[in-house]
């Protein structure tokens, strides 16, 4: 293939920054650098360039930070580096919502207007910041639920990005004045019970070290019992691991249910090499924050569970993708990675048992639909975030076309407990069907947000109560169970069990363990119309049904609030049925499967829109 | 001596399609089957010749044990499938898929197929309620992803209505048309010309197909192969004379007649179709079951006719600075 670029060169800024990501270029076999006499803009890519698309998104967020846009000459450099033509890399730029194509002032302000900011009342005068220097620009939830209104500042050049949680009016005013905005880390205000003291504290499996071992500390993590697991499945051996992860029956905390020592087997049991591991930390479903707690106060439980996972499944590499979103877990577990690197728990010879093993982190760029998890193996690969549709699955072709395994940050760090506990130990927790502690993500109007740790079987009641009830103690009008993809539930369902088995019985789902509190007060119309947005804009736009099956449902609950309905509003709930039928059972993947749901639950279970009325 | 065969036999699977029994070889797909069954399947996006995307969803079919509707046009056989095309699961989503495109994309200059499928599933267009205006030019091409963008109107139905891309003299891009069945990108990709001048770009309702920078054709990497307009479903990509013959309403299909012929310009052997209206060739295509081409042309034999019959003054493939592909 002979390449075409562009006629643009990159500033020294942008090319120093590629280079960095890439390396610098080694003369004419590099890439695409051997150029005809003749013109320019041709360029020949060699074998290596392509096979280093997957660096294509590593080498965007380069120039997205060095410039604070993607510029035609730096995506071009990228291009001849890359040997990606300049229409699809510009395709990939233009799929994830933290790059801009578009020259835009030097600081970013995402603020979030999602589900639980809304609650937060979130008026603060955000469009104050914008001037010549800062563009502020609205987002979905930014996984900081439990200290919202939240908002990332995104900026080019040194400095980097960091979340603020919450913003208040002082706050706002602060950085107003002074320019900077400190990066914010609520420690373990995030995870109450692990600020509880002992007795609480005593129960915890999950958040055991949350608080009390310096996340920045390998010495510290294995003062804890870190790298404990991990040298019990090298000293028992693959199969010995693998048979305590599908005897403890620990199902995918991602939101599929899926067993885990199935998916394992699987891929160990595959042919083909190389196999891949990969974490999926791209969080982003409304109201989700579960993964980012334990990723920022106890990563190198991440990594070491990992290690477990690969070296069970036969993989050398495993990849972490997080979200964009989350400097503070991404610097946390970059840390993390390294000191293990130095320890001996990664590279050549994992504690010294002769295996090779090693992790790379990945960022996502901005789009919800990263975390299905072939969305995830094509962002990872350099290509849009679309879904792939399955068969074939992951465990026989999916990263690089390999054989993958992948799995939730939470259900990896589960593995550890089934390793340490035994997996007849783990088994006997929470009950048959669902197996183990489950971390439940509580936000909205509730007392007490943040992350808390339960074992299946809980209540939805008991889960609230231990969270200090609704906030101001008032009556309860609705829950958000499971997140955007999940559905309401009204007060009268609060003892229902949170089990894998009661939801698929009840019709509800656990998904993520989003427990997002409604109170009295709240405006649910306001909820739906905006988790109908949600859609619509984190649709990746490959099938008809998403595409635009989400467009016409936003459109069509405005024309219900507006009463300018086509036809009656019997209609109109019709059109939406016909809408959340063909999204469900026609769309390519699990966003538009589910797109409907949440919508659909608040108006056959709750009334809202007047659906109750028909 | 006993003759070793080059590849074995394939294995036959059954399937059963609307409780028919059917073998078909491994490898082949649902819509195999439904084909040698003579189950008439609606499709958009697949095509003979290229990679299955199975992104437009209109050919779903019921498979038992599946949760989901299932793509015919992609999902291979397994044996003992039980397939089911004429439930009314089926007939809905296919229904709902043609509308909620119909909705949003002039789909008045569809392959006849289309039109068909779209009266066999009563399709209305309409039930979305008028289509919003269209955008001015540009409009689309610069949306973000995941910044949302308030429409004029919260409660009209968007659509992707906008002007005529023209920016050379051989082919337009209507995107009012397009229903993003991705058949063009593959086409100018690795399906056929390995040039990849366009991709899909933005994301969700805003994508579309683009160059980089929605620059122009005659600044981007097109070589005008043509290819995308023989594949092109929804009439979204036209010969200019096409184009500019409908706008001025002399355009007639009934009046045309289809001469085939072997591409003068060079050894390879490309069958050509010339579409001719009134003693002059308004487009060219080519078979897609054509052992050489499978459908796909160069630029000599797509638009080299009006050199044929100087049909202007100048001849517009002779516009190009001929550096651009090197030795071609
Ligand atoms: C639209 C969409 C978004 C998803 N986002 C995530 C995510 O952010 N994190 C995650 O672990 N799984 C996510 N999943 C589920 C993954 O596809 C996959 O099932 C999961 O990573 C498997 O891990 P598990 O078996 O440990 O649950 C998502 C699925 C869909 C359809
Ligand atoms: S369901 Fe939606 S997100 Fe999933 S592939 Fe289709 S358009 Fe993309
Ligand atoms: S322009 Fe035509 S071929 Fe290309 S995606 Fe649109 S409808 Fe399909
Ligand atoms: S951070 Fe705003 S809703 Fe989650
Ligand atoms: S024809 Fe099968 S998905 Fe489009």
């Amino acid at each position: 293939m002979d390449l075409k670029l562009m006629q643009a060169d990159p500033t020294a800024v942008e090319r120093s920054a590629v280079d960095e990501v890439l390396g610098p270029p080694d003369g004419a076999w590099d890439g695409a650098v051997e150029r005809t006499a003749l013109d320019h803009r041709v360029a020949r890519g060699g074998h290596r360039a392509r096979d280093d698309r997957h660096l294509l998104l590593p080498a965007l967020h380069a120039l997205q930070g060095a410039a604070g846009w993607i510029s035609r000459g730096g995506l071009n450099y990228v291009c001849e580096r890359l040997s990606v033509p300049p229409a699809e890399a510009y395709g990939v730029a233009t799929f994830y919502a933290m790059f801009s194509v578009e020259e835009r002032p030097p600081t970013v302000v995402h603020g979030c207007d999602d589900l639980a900011c809304r609650l937060a009342d979130a008026d603060h005068g955000l469009e104050r910041l914008a001037s010549k220097d800062v563009t502020v620009v609205p987002s979905p939830c930014l996984g900081l639920c439990e200290r919202a209104p939240a908002l990332l500042i995104q900026r080019a050049g040194d400095q980097g990005d960091s979340s603020v949680a919450p913003v208040t009016a002082d706050t706002l005013e602060d950085f107003m004045r002074d320019g900077v905005w400190a990066a914010t880390d609520a420690g373990i205000e995030s995870a109450p019970q692990a600020a509880d003291g002992r007795a609480a504290r005593n129960q915890l499996r999950l958040l055991r070290r949350l608080g009390i071992a310096d996340p920045t500390s390998i010495d510290d993590y294995r003062a804890h019992g870190g790298y404990e697991a991990l040298r019990l499945a090298l000293e028992h051996g693959p199969e010995w691991t693998l048979r305590e992860v599908t005897d403890a029956k620990l199902l995918g905390r991602g939101g599929a249910a899926f067993p885990t020592g199935v998916k394992w087997k699987a891929v160990a049991e595959q042919p083909a090499h190389p196999h891949y591991f990969v974490c999926n930390a791209d969080e982003s479903e409304p109201g989700t924050f579960k993964d980012r707690v334990v990723m920022e106060q106890d990563p190198f439980a991440v990594v070491e569970a990992l290690t477990i996972a690969g070296l069970t499944t036969g993989c050398e590499q495993a990849y972490i993708y997080i979200r964009g979103e989350y400097p503070l877990a991404t610097e946390r577990l970059t840390n993390a990675i390294e000191e293990a690197r130095r320890h001996g728990f990664l590279g050549d010879d994992v504690m010294g048992h002769g295996a090779p093993f090693d992790v790379e982190i990945r960022r996502g760029a901005g789009a919800y639909i990263c975390g299905e998890e072939t969305a995830l193996f094509n962002s990872l690969e350099g290509k849009r975030g679309e879904p792939r549709n399955k068969p074939p699955f992951p465990v026989q072709r999916g990263l690089f076309g390999k054989p993958t395994g992948i799995n939730n940050v939470e259900t990896l760090i589960n593995v550890l407990e089934v390793v340490r506990e035994g997996a007849q130990a783990y088994a006997e927790i929470g009950t048959p069907g669902s197996t183990g502690p489950r971390l439940f993500c509580l936000s909205g109007d509730v007392e007490r947000p943040g992350v808390y740790e339960h074992e299946h079987g809980v209540t939805l009641r008991e889960v609230i109560d231990a969270a200090g009830g609704v906030r101001g103690g008032r009556p309860l009008k609705a829950v958000l169970l499971g997140g955007a993809a999940g559905g309401f539930v009204g007060p009268d369902k609060l003892d229902v069990r949170l089990t894998f088995e009661d939801a698929r019985a009840g019709g509800y789902t656990l998904g993520s363990g989003v427990v997002m509190l409604f109170d009295e007060g709240a405006d649910l119309t306001d909820a739906c119309l905006r988790i109908a947005r949600f859609f619509r804009d984190e649709s990746c736009g490959q099938c008809v049904p998403c595409r635009v099956g989400t467009v016409r449902q936003e459109e069509a609950l405005h024309r219900l609030v507006q009463g300018r309905t086509l036809g009656s509003r019997a209609d109109e709930f019709a059109l939406l049925d016909d809408v959340a039928q063909v999204m469900r059972d026609a769309s390519i993947c699990g966003l538009g499967q589910t797109a409907a749901s949440a919508v659909q639950s608040a108006i056959a279970s709750l009334g809202v829109f007047g659906g109750d009325a028909i | 001596m006993n003759a070793v065969p080059l590849e074995p036999p394939r294995r036959l699977l059954s399937i059963s399609v609307d409780g028919v029994e059917a073998r078909v070889p491994e490898g082949a797909t649902i819509l195999d089957a439904c084909r040698t069954q003579q189950v008439d399947t609606p499709t958009l996006c697949y095509a003979d010749n290229l990679t299955p995307v199975n992104a437009c969803r209109v050919c779903v079919v019921e498979v038992e044990g599946s949760r989901t509707l299932v793509p015919a046009c992609s999902r291979q056989v397994e044996d003992g499938m039980v397939v089911a095309t004429d439930t009314e699961r089926v007939r809905r989503s296919r229904t709902l898929v043609m509308e909620l495109l119909a909705s949003s994309v002039e789909m008045n200059l569809a392959s006849p197929d289309v039109h068909r499928w779209m009266a066999d599933y009563e399709v209305r267009a309409d039930r979305f309620g008028a289509p919003m205006p269209p955008l001015p030019a540009g409009a689309r091409d610069a949306r973000e992803p995941g910044h949302h963008h308030d429409p004029q109107d919260p409660t009209v139905a968007e659509g992707v209505a906008q002007p005529v891309k023209i920016d050379n003299e051989l082919y337009v891009r209507d995107y009012s048309r397009c229903i993003l069945c991705y058949k063009c990108v593959e086409a100018c990709g690795v399906d056929a010309q390995n040039t990849f001048a366009i991709a899909v770009a933005g994301r969700g309702f805003d994508a579309r197909i683009s160059t980089e920078y929605s620059v122009g054709l005659d600044e981007s990497a097109c070589v005008y192969c043509g290819n995308c307009i023989g594949v092109c479903p929804t009439g979204a990509l036209m010969f200019t004379s096409e184009h500019e013959m409908r706008e001025a309403g002399t355009w007639d299909e009934q009046e045309q007649t289809v001469t085939n012929t072997i591409c003068p310009y060079c050894g390879v052997g490309c069958e050509l179709e010339l579409h001719v209206q009134d003693n002059e060739i308004v487009k060219v295509t080519s078979p897609a079951d054509h052992s050489v081409t499978n459908g796909h042309l160069c630029i000599k034999g797509r638009f080299g006719f009006a050199y044929v019959q100087a049909r202007r003054d100048d001849d517009p493939t002779r516009r190009r600075k001929p550096t651009e592909r090197g030795a071609s």
